[in-house]
């Protein structure tokens, strides 16, 4: 409360374009309709009553109680491998079945619970913030003017609420009242739509005078309204108070998720509640994503399934014909069997039919060739990857207080093949902060500020290859640099008052006051530090006031009607406070390109203050005012080379009577309501905003984020391209492609633009159907003029940067140009797109990941963002400054846009290094399994018996074999952090997918294949008749079985601990542990009732565990299946080596502290790096030498 | 300026980690070395030193264990008597009616002892192309039955073999109606030779699988389909130790099992006379009978395989480490020569 005593302001009067007339519009006429019948008694809860519309309650959570098992239960039958093995797993309750449903059943059930916990603690948590939400509390009118805290889920429609400054309003409201005495209030929308902007509504008139509690006692009225929809920007309703209609618009709706600010409190009545509030009804699910490794994994399994089939339509077969001949002219010949007096599973005389009967059998017996817990495995494995991404230190931003965050865990493999970034500019390469840095004053430069790429260059030049080592010294600095935010000017001849002594130092004055006034800025002040701080449209605005403040002309209170700034008088060298009327405002506007003020100063001299665009300003001077135009065109320049953002400002004193004429005709515009009244009050502003006074331009650093260039430069090296597509202006863009370096001097930069003078004159005369085809045209022969450029220039290695705006975006992603336009954009080396729309963010994204295949990722902050992140392929979101709709809607949030160096190079290749590893040996290990079913088969007539005891079968994927896997998807780590970022490169191991090929899953669906030959044939040779042990005893079937499962859960750990590059203590446990559980379970399960245990009774302690040749044929077997694996790869690392493993031996041999040796690797690229500050800095060193070699 | 150089500098942050003292309520990550994939581990790489190594390791374990095994099965001595042929009259055409036919099917072989056997000597049959792993046999069986004399009427498994006129068979079951019934007596010099038939099945089944309390009863009473060997209703089952060993049932299609064992030793030269009684019908499916004496050493009976086996991956490690070693020695390459690079060989491959 104490904050609103000091501000007495009412920002209504700086909106004068905003409040238009309040009238019913022709929509109004619907209420009632149909769409438009919710009928709404204010405060009236009787009368409400009998229009219940539910309370507010929003649940968020996918299941209750009630629905969780049957629901969950089928989403998990969604899967087509879950209902292959729920169809395996009822049909082993059937005599087909090879083994008991033990085998079958277990293993799904606890892979169905497994996931099905995972649903529930998810739920779970979606539940928590659901409780959170719904019992906030809100003042609610109780009756007799009483307003008591309730909580958000007990509203109901047409209840009174009371909401205070910075809360959330609870639902849908109708703006009645508030602390101002228009019934205006400002609102954030940030969680709707992401703008940081403050929004104003203001209530009818009829309501407004309602400030007390009390005086909502007698309150009645009723509101018609609209039925409930998803669209944020439109509402039509009326408010009926007693017996007059008022009209309800968009203006007088608070809609729920957004913010109350820099008002006191607001009187509101609910309308719409819970689900049916704007925010619910426009929330979609987001696009559920699956990384390209998941959808090949799926092929590998159809792939493996069809394996299945085919290997068990060969059982069948064999079966078909060794039953047939069972019985022969009525004799049986395998008598035993009983072939005479069968079920129709055996019977000869229908061998096709028992055929089919086991070709059932068959599906169920190989099964095993497809891991059923891959899945669930997977996602365990990517949950626990995910919080090592949220959990790194190294993407922790100590400022705001942000780690980075996953938000869906499917995509951590993906981050590691990411070929295309599409990047936003704003807020994501920029802080979206603009730091006042550089100025012209009367043709003088002032200002020694480094911006962030010029800081980034030095560095380099420093030390060329060791950037760590520059680290420790860094580079020496202002000192004081960034003590204050926006604020990035140092020049002694200007700051502390200095400026008095220089040539011109009226103009400086002068400039410095069009800097505190000419804005729309509120101040306000900090109650316990006394620090005035501003609130301003857009960020360069505030950095103007922080720099005139800094500078001695401190705006420090804006009234109604005047503006109050301390001043530095030049004389006296002391403040002194100053005020200035104001008068008008000419607002700023995309096409106006400036904006004015007219002040009357104390001394009654009337003063227009004007500041624009270049390119609109110089035309306005007049000519005695053009004294130090070429001087300050030469900076202005100079300034947007170097990536900064201009403006230049100017002035000029006015005549009463030409004011007067001025304002007159301006108020007559401003109070016009026809359709062209924004035409009109340009015009009227274009009459005064002539004949100006040049004062100089100022530069502002639109500041690129901490580590971007560095950040871009390592990407490049990385063999990813950079796109950059923004909303911003086409120079703003081109500004900050230099400062990261994405362009530089020297790269012939392929501009397709809108504005070219052939399609200006055409805009002149003809009509817009024909000059949207001339433009088209237009368009396209740029496009096909700069593929020619682009074919010749690839013979020279020059490189191209294609910039193209969002007009003549639209022509190129027409249907059939788009083929040519991307074609084109790849054989550059930068694009970038300015002007574009969120809708152009996302058609360009999804022509990239269409087109190319190729794995895309955006990465941006704002809500025009939003398409882009979505349809690109990972969408990476800024936790930054504008609002969280980008984040909400995001795969992975981070911080800032150096950290994505960290999130691709790092998490993302070991992520995929670890999932796709992980995937090849879940499938080897159930190939090497099913396998040795499969030519057990051959020797038992292909009847279906198990070789293996039915509780082995079941516990192979759950138990023994799962864990190693698992502890390898969480640890491995093929390269060391620190060498990972070393060596950008390696990622390019992932863009090419050479651990996920086809080539590379044969190769170990071949060494299972072997395993399981070598392993089957070995141990039944070796146990064939002879007796196995000194005993005398014969090796029986459960004996065979159980040496076999030996071998194979040997060999498959063994092979996984063969495939570890990293291994902590915990995969030693893991490994280890798996084997020697295998022995735990073997004597436990065989020391259980026989009834129990049937086969396994006692094979180990008995017949195995004594017997040397069970040891020495297990030994054997590991070894020599062991060894393919081994050999293959010694072989391929010393004579075709991957890039890992080189730097593996790098790191190995001590050679990656010889920064030579580490250079000639790092420069071991596919192609050469084109962008990045390396490259600039490569690009800059050879054209030196050349200027030389033409010199001499 | 520190600030600015943060992406690149682990130093740097995890410095600021050690220094504790987080602000409250901060979401600042703990640190643990775990999340933060510090944890310690080795990093094995096949340098050519372990490659060499771990093969020469492989070879110098596995040649002795080669020869060491390779000389314990040429120890053993296993004579094999094909006897199912020889067995039959020679006017027999059709042999298996000649089996079916009920009668007198003593055979007399003779066995002439090749070298000295010590005691005990195992005495086997072996039959060929039997598939007692086949689903429908393996599964025709009744352990509740077999186990427990109070479960005598579980038999849902056996059929066809579970009654018999409504009678319940014990023990039913493919298995065990399929029971083995060859016999064989030994004499050496016309005196005969004993043959142990105590403990040659599992002491395990004996114990706790076969219940001393069943007793065999409508067992092979059916005439009409005649199975093997009937059992002595008077012994309970777990003292009847042929049908024990026979329902363990094999791994493969050929098989040998114990029949008992000859606790003499015999010298070479001994010439063994074998009377045996042909019952066993092998001659429908064309089976083969055999029978098998022979002696045991630790690993076993005679069966060369593992020995060959590990001498021959003994061999190739042997030889792997030789290959490896010459090509390190002659063509020595600095192994992270970046030349070798995978995608250095194709440079448009991508």
């Amino acid at each position: 409360m104490a904050g609103g005593v000091k501000k007495k302001l009412h920002l209504g009067r700086l909106h004068p374009f905003r409040c238009g007339t309040k009238s019913f519009q022709p929509e109004h006429s619907l209420i009632g309709g149909p769409g438009f019948s919710r009928v709404v008694f204010c405060n009236n809860t009787e009368s409400q009553r009998v229009l219940t519309y539910g309370n507010n309650y929003v649940t968020s959570t996918k299941y209750t109680l009630a629905t969780f098992f049957p629901k969950s239960i089928f989403e998990q039958f969604r899967r087509a491998a879950n209902i292959f093995f729920l169809i395996t797993a009822i049909l082993s309750f059937t005599p087909v079945s090879p083994s008991s449903p033990v085998t079958s059943v277990l293993p799904l059930a606890l892979v169905i619970a497994a996931a099905m916990l995972k649903e529930a603690m998810e739920d779970l948590r979606r539940k928590k913030q659901d409780i959170e939400v719904n019992n906030r509390k809100v003042k609610v009118h109780r009756g007799e003017g009483v307003f008591d805290n309730a909580k958000w889920m007990n509203l109901q429609v047409g209840d009174i609420v009371r909401v205070e400054k910075d809360e959330f309003f609870p639902a849908d409201l109708i703006l009645l009242s508030s602390s101002y005495e228009e019934a205006i209030c400002y609102v954030e929308t940030m969680n709707l739509d992401g703008e940081t902007n403050l929004k104003l509504k203001q209530a009818v008139d009829a309501t407004s005078k309602l400030h007390e509690d009390s005086g909502f006692q007698k309150f009645r009225a009723v509101i018609k309204s609209e039925d409930p929809n998803a669209n944020l920007y439109s509402y039509i309703g009326s408010l009926q108070l007693e017996e007059q209609q008022y009209p309800l618009t968009p203006q007088q709706l608070l809609l729920r998720e957004s913010k109350l600010r820099n008002t006191d409190f607001i009187y509101g009545v609910v309308i719409f509640t819970g689900h049916d509030t704007k925010v619910v009804q426009n929330s979609t699910a987001p696009p559920s994503k699956r990384s390209k490794i998941e959808r090949r994994m799926d092929k590998i399994v159809y792939f493996l399934f069809s394996i299945l089939v085919l290997t068990s339509f060969m059982g069948p077969i064999f079966f078909g014909i060794s039953t047939r001949e069972d019985l022969e002219n009525g004799t049986m010949t395998r008598w035993y069997l009983r072939p005479d007096d069968t079920t129709i599973y055996y019977d000869p005389n229908r061998a096709p039919v028992a055929a089919i009967l086991n070709f059932l059998t068959f599906i169920m017996l190989y099964s095993f060739l497809i891991p059923i817990p891959l899945y669930i495995t997977l996602e365990i494995v990517k949950v626990i990857q995910c919080t090592f991404i949220n959990q790194d230190l190294h993407m922790y931003y100590e400022e705001a207080d942000k780690p980075a965050k996953t938000r869906t865990s499917n995509l951590n493999e993906e981050l590691g093949q990411v070929n295309t970034i599409l990047s936003d500019k704003t807020g994501t390469l920029t802080c979206n902060l603009m730091e006042f840095i550089k100025c012209s004053i009367a043709g003088t430069a002032y200002g020694h500020g480094v911006t962030e790429v010029e800081r980034a260059l030095a560095r380099r030049e420093g030390l060329p290859s060791a950037k760590e080592v520059t680290n420790g010294e860094g580079q020496v600095e202002n000192s004081n640099k960034a003590a204050i935010k926006g604020f990035n000017f140092f020049d002694e001849r200007i700051t502390h008052g200095k400026w008095v002594n220089e040539p011109h130092a009226d103009v400086i004055q002068k400039f410095l006051l069009l800097l505190a006034i000419c804005h729309t800025a509120v101040p306000e002040v900090d109650e316990d530090t006394g620090r005035l701080s501003y609130e301003a449209e857009s960020p360069d605005e505030a950095a103007f006031v922080i720099t005139a403040r800094e500078l001695g002309f401190e705006f420090y209170e804006r009234t109604q009607t005047s503006i109050l700034l301390h001043e530095f008088h030049p004389i006296s060298g002391r403040k002194v406070q100053r005020s200035y009327k104001l008068l008008n405002i000419l607002e700023f506007s995309s096409s106006r390109k400036r904006m004015s003020v007219v002040v009357r100063n104390m001394e009654g001299k009337l003063l227009l203050l004007c500041k624009g665009a270049d390119s609109v300003m110089f035309e306005r001077l007049t000519k005695n005012g053009k004294e130090f135009e070429e001087q300050t065109q030469e900076h202005i320049n100079e300034y947007a080379n170097a990536g900064l953002r201009t403006l230049v400002l100017a002035y000029r004193e006015l005549d009463e009577e030409e004011y007067n004429k001025f304002n007159e005709e301006f108020h007559e515009a401003k109070n016009s309501v026809s359709a062209d009244h924004e035409e009109l009050m340009e015009k009227v502003a274009e009459k005064i905003e002539k004949d100006l006074i040049l004062l100089g331009a100022t530069a502002v650093e639109d500041k690129l984020q901490n580590g971007v260039p560095e950040c871009i430069d390592k990407l490049a090296q990385a063999g990813i391209k950079i796109w950059v597509l923004t909303g911003d202006k086409m120079e703003t863009a081109i500004n900050i492609g230099f400062a990261c370096c994405l362009l530089r001097q020297g790269m012939k930069q392929i501009v397709i633009s809108s504005e070219t003078p052939k399609i200006k004159a055409l805009e002149k005369v003809g009509d817009n159907s024909s000059i949207a085809v001339a433009f088209r045209e237009n368009v396209l022969e740029q496009i096909l003029e700069a593929k020619e450029s682009l074919t010749t220039l690839r013979k020279s290695s020059e490189t191209l940067a294609l910039i193209i705006d969002g007009k003549s975006l639209s022509c190129a992603l027409e249907d059939d140009v788009k083929g040519l336009f991307l074609e084109l954009a790849l054989g550059c080396a930068s694009v970038i797109c300015c002007r574009c729309s969120p809708k152009q963010k996302a058609l360009v994204t999804r022509l990239v990941k269409i087109r190319t295949g190729r794995t895309t990722l955006a990465i941006g902050d704002g809500a025009n963002d939003v398409g882009m992140l979505q349809e690109a392929d990972i969408g990476i979101g800024i936790s930054g400054v504008e609002g969280m709709q980008a984040v909400m809607l995001s795969d992975i949030a981070i911080a800032q846009f150096r950290y994505l160096e960290r999130l691709l190079l790092l998490h993302g290749h070991w992520c995929y290094r670890r999932i796709s590893t992980m995937i090849c040996y879940f499938f080897y290990k159930n190939i090497a399994f099913g396998f040795t079913l499969f030519f057990f088969e051959a020797y038992a007539s292909f009847s279906g018996q198990t070789a293996y005891n039915d509780w082995y079968m079941s516990f192979y994927n759950v138990i023994f074999t799962s864990i190693p896997v698992v502890a390898l998807g969480i640890l491995e780590q093929d390269v060391s952090a620190e060498l990972c970022l070393k060596f950008p490169l390696l990622y390019q191991e992932g863009v090419q997918n050479v651990l996920f090929s086809w080539f590379q899953f044969l190769g170990w669906a071949f060494n299972g294949v072997l395993n399981a030959i070598l392993i089957f044939f070995f141990c039944s040779r070796a146990m064939e008749h002879p007796a196995f042990r000194k005993g005398g005893e014969v090796a029986e079937l459960e004996i065979l079985g159980t040496v076999m499962y030996t071998c194979i859960v040997w060999v498959v750990n063994c092979q996984i601990a063969l495939s570890t590059n990293y291994f902590t203590l915990k995969n030693h446990c893991y490994i280890w542990g798996s084997i020697i559980l295998w022995y735990i379970f073997l004597l436990a399960y065989g020391a259980m009732n026989p009834i129990i245990s049937i086969t396994a009774y006692k094979v180990f302690i008995e017949a195995c565990a004594p017997a040397p040749s069970y040891w020495l044929l297990t030994l054997f077997v590991v070894i020599t299946s062991l060894i393919p694996y081994f050999t293959y790869r010694s072989i391929q690392l010393w004579f075709f080596p991957m890039y890992h493993q080189m730097v593996q031996w790098i790191s190995k041999d001590g050679q990656s502290d010889d920064p030579e040796f580490c250079q000639m690797v790092r420069q071991r690229s596919l192609r050469p790096t084109t962008v990045g500050y390396t490259a600039h800095l490569e690009a800059t060193s050879k054209r030196f030498l050349e200027m030389h070699e033409v010199h001499l | 300026m520190m600030s600015s150089n943060t992406a690149s500098s682990s130093a740097a942050v995890a410095g600021s980690a050690d220094s504790a003292a987080p602000r409250r309520n901060s979401k600042k990550p703990k640190y643990s070395r775990f999340t933060q994939q510090e944890l310690p581990a080795c990093k094995p790489i096949l340098t050519p030193r372990w490659v060499i190594s771990a093969f020469l390791l492989v070879s110098v374990v596995f040649i002795p264990i080669g020869v060491a095994s390779l000389f314990a099965s040429r120890d053993v001595v296993e004579i094999v008597d094909r006897y199912d042929n020889d067995c039959i009259p020679d006017n027999t055409t059709d042999k298996v009616n000649y089996i079916q036919t009920p009668g007198d099917k003593s055979c007399n072989r003779s066995i002439t002892v090749p070298k000295r056997m010590k005691q005990p000597i195992y005495v086997y049959y072996q039959l060929d192309n039997f598939y007692q792993n086949h689903r429908r046999y393996v599964k025709s069986r009744s352990d509740a039955q077999l186990r427990d004399n109070s479960s005598a009427s579980d038999t849902s498994s056996c059929k066809p073999e579970d009654t018999y006129n409504g009678k319940i068979i014990v023990p039913c079951g493919l298995i065990a109606w399929s029971l083995f019934n060859d016999t064989y007596s030994f004499s050496r010099n016309s005196s005969q030779l004993n043959v142990n038939k105590k403990d040659i099945s599992w002491k395990s089944d004996r114990e706790h699988k076969f219940g001393s309390d069943v007793y065999p009863s409508n067992f092979q009473s059916n005439d009409t389909v005649i199975g093997g060997a009937s059992l002595n209703s008077s012994i309970p089952l777990s003292q009847q130790e042929d049908l024990i060993v026979w329902m363990r049932t094999a791994a493969l299609p050929t098989f040998r099992k114990l029949y008992g064992r000859i606790e003499v030793d015999l010298e070479p030269n001994d010439v063994i006379s074998v009377t045996l009684q042909n019952n066993y019908n092998t001659y429908s499916f064309n089976g083969k009978k055999k029978l098998v004496l022979s002696t045991t050493s630790w690993l076993g009976g005679k069966n060369d395989f593992l020995g060959i086996a590990y001498l021959t991956v003994g061999g190739l490690c042997f030889f792997l480490a030789l290959v490896f070693t010459l090509v390190y020695l002659v063509k020595p390459r600095r192994l992270g020569d970046p030349s070798y690079l995978s995608w250095n060989r194709n440079p448009g491959g991508h």
